[in-house]
């Protein structure tokens, strides 16, 4: 008869890490000295629905600190507790704690729940009056310590009663009577009284009586509704709004009173659940308490069962459909297995691809009819024909844009992460720094946004490290002490830009110089323009900054960064001005499934250039070309030699050798190095999409992958990177001579 | 590839169907269906359950730098399917295309991944029925390459036939 809860657990999880974003955003946005209550109402909510679904799921821990955690926000937004700078930090503090303790469990990993109960005491002690600065301190103190005080808070918690002890009250009151009756159809609201039970038995001590007089026989039983009403007896030192509280989303669709017990009753209450010696056993466990419901019930509850749906509070206008997809990349080292990722999206988007499914379909039978009409091939077939597949082009088209845009995600994913980000770093070093966002809402795809954003991450740790200086230098150069790092997003042809700008002191170039040439990676006498001195910001091994710090400083950023967006088919920019400021503008194809890319022949075969690694294609000239020891050509580009690499005995398919003269160069572009490779003929351009040779095969150096072209035969994309190493002595060769020459 | 090997190739799928349905209904006896091919008159046999069709040689594109006996990749609607010659990987001396030359499409479902490769052989040659006893362990004196992907042998018709373990044939590149 039970149900398989676990089976509802990724959404529970997946809606728990968006309502914490949520808590987090809000809480970052609010005003302290004037908060709006919306705001808090936001924050409220999400935690308010984490503490329902972890209590439907039986996540103590979550529920028990997510509970605390609301009644603060509750006392906060009816306005009988102040809230400060110290509070918001605590808060934020307490959504990572959350998101650690979800994540541990959604990893079925040990809980860790020392910084909850710490962190539980703290808020526990800001609810005994204490403000949050203090209060955070007490507990520190006292956790080192073990002071009674905070021993019995987490005790307390331990029990899962919230106390919120009134002095001489507590004595009297020792629980509630309560009679709950549903009415009928509440199950189909998706409420389910048996939650409610739960969450009740998480307040204290609870017995309970169902009462099962007007279940129907079985004939006339209508499955969705609900026939029991429950008496409860509550013993709890809680506060009435608690308990009313567990039944908030139902108050208007049940009969309920609640009655307070006072101390003299108690005997009264013993007495009756020794009348009952069924009851006997039932005493203080949630678990207890429902068995007692359920062989009583019709138990059309449980089918019902769903999460709690609390109001929607984010903005999107169409309701999200989730759609699931295999992710085809291992998700973080964190988690040891590969799971399914899910993404969501807008209706607007299914319904669309639903449209072009259905045209296809007209197109298709149109085309079918053509084929059956009859033996006779008229002019006038053909002609229909020709519109026929003209037709069928364009869906095929528009089917691929729009399931392209189904991966298709809003940037402000990644966004979202980086005002706590920024806000917790500039803390650290005592900057002051706002981070102003734009263009949010530009699309991307999903995997390329999930590998962008540990390089945009570090661009902006570099940026408030580096970047942006102290308020009292910022003054002295007559800026306003707040720094600003502006982050914008935008599509410029098939490209997404990401811009990141600072106003900061900007990048000493010279500074950049002098550190390559005690590094030994710029000769004493070489110089340089101001492009190729930027270029050494991605150099490895390079940090301009003398101390080095656990932000950043140890020269392993830059050029994993450049790298990184590389492996993407992107490129990475940098421009500077001492004193002003410096700007990142990264470049990102749009989706990894497509690639523009440029057609040659070698040896009767075609291989595929992406188009952003190249930079230009020549025609060689003879009296360009010299001969370095080892066999290795090089060519003389515009004062720098670069290497001629020879495609076809790479790539092992011919090994006579060919006259160069006059032979194409494509010139590409890989990690900052410039190589010719050496093709016969240069085909079209065309967008191909890109099929993983690994999945049947293993990974094949000088190959990022291959994709089937128009005659159905399949050509292998080459990779620049892989050719470089590939050819890695006629790279060094050439290099050492543009050293030589320089 | 000419059509009346087209037809052929159908008429066996269809054959391969049939048998298949037909040892579903007795298959309390745990009887193996192997399907069995020609290399240089020898003949060899494959799980017919790892078998995903037959196609016809052609199309193939070359993979830079691959072992030799790695012809290349082809398109198997859509998915980019790697071909090995099983005649240049067993090293039989003659190896040449013809029009009875076809791929043998193998897929392999493992709990770790599920992979597709074809094979490279003279002709397919028949569908036959074996239970686990008539299968005789490989000779131990072979130290060939293609000792370690045989199976066993069996005796069909009075001619011996080589039984192929294809899940070895398609992981062969992970322990090169």
């Amino acid at each position: 008869m039970s149900i398989d809860l676990s089976q509802f657990h990724a959404v529970f999880f997946e809606e728990s890490f968006e309502g914490l974003e949520l808590m987090e955003a809000s809480l970052l946005e609010l005003d302290v000295d004037n908060p709006d209550s919306e705001q808090i109402n936001s924050i409220f909510r999400a935690a308010h629905s984490i503490k329902g679904g972890s209590g439907t799921f039986g996540f103590v821990q979550v529920t028990e600190f997510t509970h605390i955690l609301e009644t603060l926000l509750d006392k906060i937004r009816d306005g009988d507790q102040a809230l400060d700078a110290d509070g918001i930090e605590l808060f934020l503090q307490s959504v990572d704690c959350l998101r650690e303790l979800l994540e541990a469990l959604k990893s079925k990993q040990e809980l860790d729940t020392q910084r909850a109960d710490e962190l539980a005491g703290v808020f526990q002690a800001v609810l005994d009056g204490g403000t949050y600065a203090d209060s955070a301190k007490v507990v520190k103190m006292d956790t080192s310590v073990g002071e009674p005080v905070v021993a019995e808070t987490i005790e307390t918690n331990d029990d899962s009663a919230l106390d919120e002890r009134e002095p001489g009250a507590s004595r009297q009151q020792i629980g509630f009577k309560i009679y709950f009756k549903p009415e009928l159809d509440m199950l189909k609201g998706g409420n389910d009284p048996v939650r409610m039970l739960r969450e009740l038995a998480t307040l204290g001590e609870i017995k309970t009586t169902a009462d099962a007089t007007e279940l129907p026989p079985l004939q006339v039983l209508v499955p969705d509704n609900c026939y029991l009403s429950w008496t409860i007896e509550l013993l709890t030192t809680c506060a009435i709004d608690d308990v009313e509280e567990v039944f908030e989303w139902v108050e208007d669709e049940c009969e309920l009173s609640i009655t307070p017990i006072l101390e003299d009753s108690i005997a009264a209450v013993s007495s009756q659940s020794q009348d009952q010696p069924n009851d006997s056993k039932v005493k203080n466990s949630a678990t207890s308490g429902q068995r007692l419901v359920m062989p009583s019930g019709p138990l059309p509850s449980l089918d019902d069962l769903q999460l709690p749906s609390p109001p929607e509070s984010t903005d999107q206008s169409p309701p999200p459909v989730t759609v699931t997809d295999q992710a085809k990349t291992p998700v973080k080292a964190k988690s040891t297995k590969v799971e399914a990722s899910s993404i969501r999206v807008g209706i607007d988007k299914v319904d669309s691809l639903i449209n072009l499914v259905g045209e296809l379909v007209i197109t298709q039978s149109m085309l079918g009819q053509m084929g059956s009409a009859g033996d006779g091939i008229t002019d006038e077939h053909i002609v229909n024909l020709r519109e026929g597949l003209v037709q069928l082009e364009q869906n095929t088209r528009e089917l691929q844009d729009s399931v392209m845009r189904i991966r298709m995600l809003p940037i402000s994913f990644t966004f979202n992460r980086l005002p706590r980000m920024v806000r917790d770093i500039s803390i650290q070093l005592g900057k002051q720094v706002q981070l102003e966002l734009s263009g949010e809402n530009t699309e991307l795809d999903k995997t390329v946004m999930e590998k962008i954003s540990d390089p945009m991450v570090h661009l902006i740790r570099n940026a408030l490290d580096h970047g942006i200086e102290m308020p009292a230098q910022r003054r002295a150069s007559g800026k306003p002490e707040m720094g600003t790092i502006v982050l914008n997003a935008f599509h410029q042809g098939g490209n997404i830009v990401i811009e990141m700008t600072d106003d900061g002191g900007g990048i000493d170039t010279e500074r950049l110089l002098a550190k390559a040439r005690t590094n030994g990676l710029v000769g004493e006498s070489d110089q340089l323009t101001q492009e190729q001195k930027l270029e050494l910001l991605f150099s490895p091994g390079l940090s301009t900054v003398e101390k080095v710090s656990d932000l950043s400083g140890r020269g392993v950023g830059m050029d994993v960064v450049r790298r990184n967006i590389q492996e993407l088919n992107g490129s990475v920019e940098v421009s500077t001005e001492m004193g002003v400021g410096s700007t990142f503008r990264i470049r990102l194809p749009l989706t990894l499934a497509i690639l523009d890319g440029q057609l040659v022949t070698v040896a009767d075969q075609t291989y595929i250039f992406p188009l952003v690694s190249i930079s230009e294609s020549l025609q060689i000239d003879g009296n360009k070309v010299s001969n370095v020891a080892g066999g290795s050509d090089v060519y003389s580009l515009r004062e720098e030699y670069i290497p001629i690499l020879h495609l076809d005995r790479l790539f092992g398919l011919r090994q006579e050798i060919r006259t160069l003269q006059g032979s194409l160069l494509v010139v590409v572009e890989s990690e900052g190095q410039k190589i010719g490779v050496v093709v016969d003929e240069l085909l079209a351009q065309q967008q191909v999409v890109i099929k993983s040779l690994e999945d049947n095969y293993t990974r094949v150096l000088g190959v990022s992958g291959a994709t089937i072209l128009g005659d159905g035969t399949v050509a292998m994309i080459v990779d620049a990177v892989g050719l470089s190493s590939l050819a890695g002595n006629d790279i060094a060769a050439a290099k050492k001579m543009t050293d030589a020459a320089a | 590839m000419g059509t009346a090997k087209q037809e052929d190739t159908k008429s066996l799928l269809k054959h391969t169907a049939s048998l298949a349905d037909h040892a579903n209904e007795q298959n309390f006896e745990n009887q193996l269906q192997y399907l069995t091919f020609l290399m240089q008159d020898e003949e060899y046999g494959v799980d017919i359950l790892n078998v995903q069709e037959i196609r016809g040689w052609g199309n193939v594109s070359p993979i830079p730098n691959a072992p030799a006996y790695v012809s290349g990749v082809i398109n198997l609607r859509g998915a980019i399917v790697p071909v090995i010659d099983l005649r240049i990987l067993f090293e039989l001396s003659d190896s040449n295309y013809d029009e009875n030359t076809v791929v043998i499409v193998l897929k392999v479902t493992t709990e770790r991944v599920n992979r597709i490769m074809g094979i490279v052989v003279d002709s397919v040659s028949d569908v036959f029925t074996l239970s686990p006893t008539d299968k005789q362990p490989p000779p131990s004196v072979n130290q060939s390459v293609s000792r370690e992907f045989i199976e066993g042998l069996t005796e069909v018709k009075g001619k011996m036939v080589i039984l192929l373990d294809s899940e070895r044939l398609l992981y062969l590149e992970n322990n090169l």
